[in-house]
């Protein structure tokens, strides 16, 4: 079982997010980067599979700056085996992304190659699915169920209203939501036998991308912060206010 | 002249409700640049509602018809709208689990970047110019889409569908060959009646206020009174297993607009607000008077959950039952 994961460094869910200067991107200054929650499932599904199979590879590839090799080291101390980074400056579009991997996946002889559903930055939910396509691969994606089988997945992914369940063959892509499983935390002998491990750095030449950000702002200041009451006892005037103040019951 | 294509969504051979909003979005956007809008249908056999496409502004109604399209069909969808795309100015989805799928794939056919989750769109100067919320919703980032067809999904809950009637013609598009990759098998556990949190006009959360899973039975009870609800959770109990991820509002979970939120036992953290702060109407119930919450929302009552809900239930069933 030969397994890819693909990874990428954003900043952590608490950040409070500052607009930087140019007015297009965030202020990074004192932000802690993490690897996209997401991807945490991707790289502890893959590790489980691995696991299970008991021969195989596991290989961790980001697309991003020199600081995203502190993220492939996170993944390597959980104990993906080696690691790969497509090194270019600036954040490219998702679509220049998914033609990044898909260039250095073909050769790669992957059964799976496993992405988080989105990242928490962009919150695009695209690369994934745009690799796949790019390679010509099935690809499933948001799925929080996973079984594999004589080499055919079968998937379960939530829908509005239920649970769609989705089939191909391998070799296949995979975009994996909360639910799939539980990450592990890198242990400490994981964190140093990390060190050690394998990262390659390979520099990537991008295309200028199709979307262009105009602008990044933050959204407007809700007034609110009135109290109607307190206790049970101000539940009418509640009511009252969302029927003929705010018109919404 | 230009055109619009606006992929609509079925299932069982009923149109949803995200199909109207993304054909009047369609719509406005073709009114102000002198464009006519086409409306996609894909399914197996006829689809319910498609008929009233026109009402909503469609000048014609394509239909796509296949045998394997009784269920989504990635790869057959994808390959469909991509042959259609060509002759458009650009393609409009829903930002559903379908178009949240389908969209990205349809972009990479075609090679052009995808815009996902807008909530505003304008044309200007031949280009379509989006807004979506990043970082769930703690930022607004305004994106060109430079590519042609470009490709963009607009999410549910945003638009108010309005009728501008238009002819609505009826033709019958080819599904092109296609390599089914993927196949969707079934929908398990249907729950027709269930609203998703991201589509409900009404979404009462509960958090840690709660004190434990069986008390959000509270919650449930509420949303029956009001009738169009959804019961939506903070990440600490869907993180405890209280409640399915599904239900998770916030930076990890879902990001949702409806029309009244009513925020019980939460106490606001930073990616909670970020998953709700598009609501138009925040109602938080808390007995912490500190808690965060109180900053956005709109109306605060400070209080025992416990005893404030349930005669806010009985309020809600009483307003209903009088009509």
């Amino acid at each position: 079982m030969k397994i890819a994961v693909c990874l990428k460094r954003v900043p952590d869910t608490t950040t409070k997010i500052v607009i930087a200067a140019d007015g297009k991107s965030i202020d990074e200054s004192g932000v802690k980067f993490v690897p996209n929650p997401y991807d945490e499932y991707a790289l502890e599904e893959a590790l489980k599979l691995r696991e299970a199979a008991g021969v195989g590879e596991t290989v961790v590839f980001s697309v991003g700056t020199d600081a995203s090799q502190e993220t492939i080291r996170t993944a390597l101390a959980m104990g993906i085996d080696r690691g790969v980074l497509l090194q270019s400056p600036g954040s490219p579009d998702g679509l220049e992304t998914a033609r990044a991997l898909a260039a250095e996946l073909k050769a790669g002889g992957f059964d799976l190659i496993l992405f988080g559903k989105l990242a928490v930055d962009d919150y695009h939910h695209q690369v994934g699915v745009m690799t796949a396509e790019l390679m010509g691969l099935p690809c499933i994606t948001s799925i929080a169920h996973l079984t594999l089988a004589g080499g055919t997945v079968e998937a379960e992914r939530e829908i509005e209203g239920g649970i769609e369940v989705a089939t191909c063959a391998l070799p296949a892509v995979l975009t994996c939501d909360k639910g799939l499983n539980t990450p592990r935390l890198p242990s400490l002998k994981g964190i140093m036998a990390a060190k050690k491990k394998p990262l390659e750095v390979k520099a990537v030449t991008l295309g200028a991308g199709t979307l262009t950000t105009l602008s990044l702002a933050l959204p407007p200041e809700r007034p609110g912060g009135r109290v109607v009451g307190e206790g049970a006892d101000a539940v009418p005037e509640l009511v009252r206010l969302l029927r003929t103040e705010a018109k919404v019951i | 002249m230009t055109a619009i294509l606006a992929v609509t969504e079925q299932r069982e051979g009923s149109l949803r409700k995200v199909s109207l909003e993304v054909v009047s979005a369609a719509r406005t956007l073709a009114d102000a640049m002198g464009a006519t809008v086409d409306a996609l249908v894909l399914g197996h056999g006829p689809v319910g509602g498609s008929e009233g496409l026109g009402r909503y502004g469609a000048d014609q109604v394509l239909t796509a018809t296949h045998p394997q399209f009784r269920l989504y069909n990635p790869d057959g969808y994808a390959a469909t709208i991509a042959g259609l795309a060509g002759s458009h100015a650009f393609v409009l989805l829903s930002a559903t689990a379908t178009g949240r799928d389908l969209a990205p794939r349809v972009a990479a056919k075609l090679g052009v970047g995808c815009a996902t989750d807008v909530t505003t769109l304008v044309w200007e100067s031949g280009k379509l110019v989006v807004t979506r919320p990043v970082y769930a919703g703690k930022a607004l980032q305004k994106v060109r889409l430079e590519g042609a067809p470009a490709v963009a999904s607009l999410r549910p809950n945003t638009i108010q569908p309005t009728e501008k009637p238009r002819s609505g013609t009826a033709v019958t598009v080819t599904v092109p060959s296609f390599e089914g990759r993927v196949t969707v098998k079934a929908i398990k556990a249907p729950d027709q009646a269930a609203l998703d949190v991201t589509e409900a006009p009404i979404v009462i959360s509960g958090g840690r206020g709660l004190k434990e899973p069986g008390n959000f039975q509270l919650l449930e009870a509420l949303a029956a009174a009001f009738g169009n609800a959804a019961v939506g959770a903070s990440r600490a109990v869907v993180d405890a297993g209280w409640r399915d991820h599904g239900a998770q509002v916030g930076q990890t979970g879902k990001t949702v607009s409806p029309g009244l939120y009513i925020a019980v036992g939460i106490s606001g953290a930073i990616q909670h607000l970020a998953g709700m702060r598009t609501a138009k109407v925040i109602v938080a119930i808390n007995k912490d008077k500190d808690a965060p919450i109180f900053k956005v929302a709109d109306y605060g009552i400070v209080g025992d959950l416990f005893e404030v809900v349930p005669v806010l239930t009985e309020q809600i069933k009483k307003l209903r039952s009088e009509g």
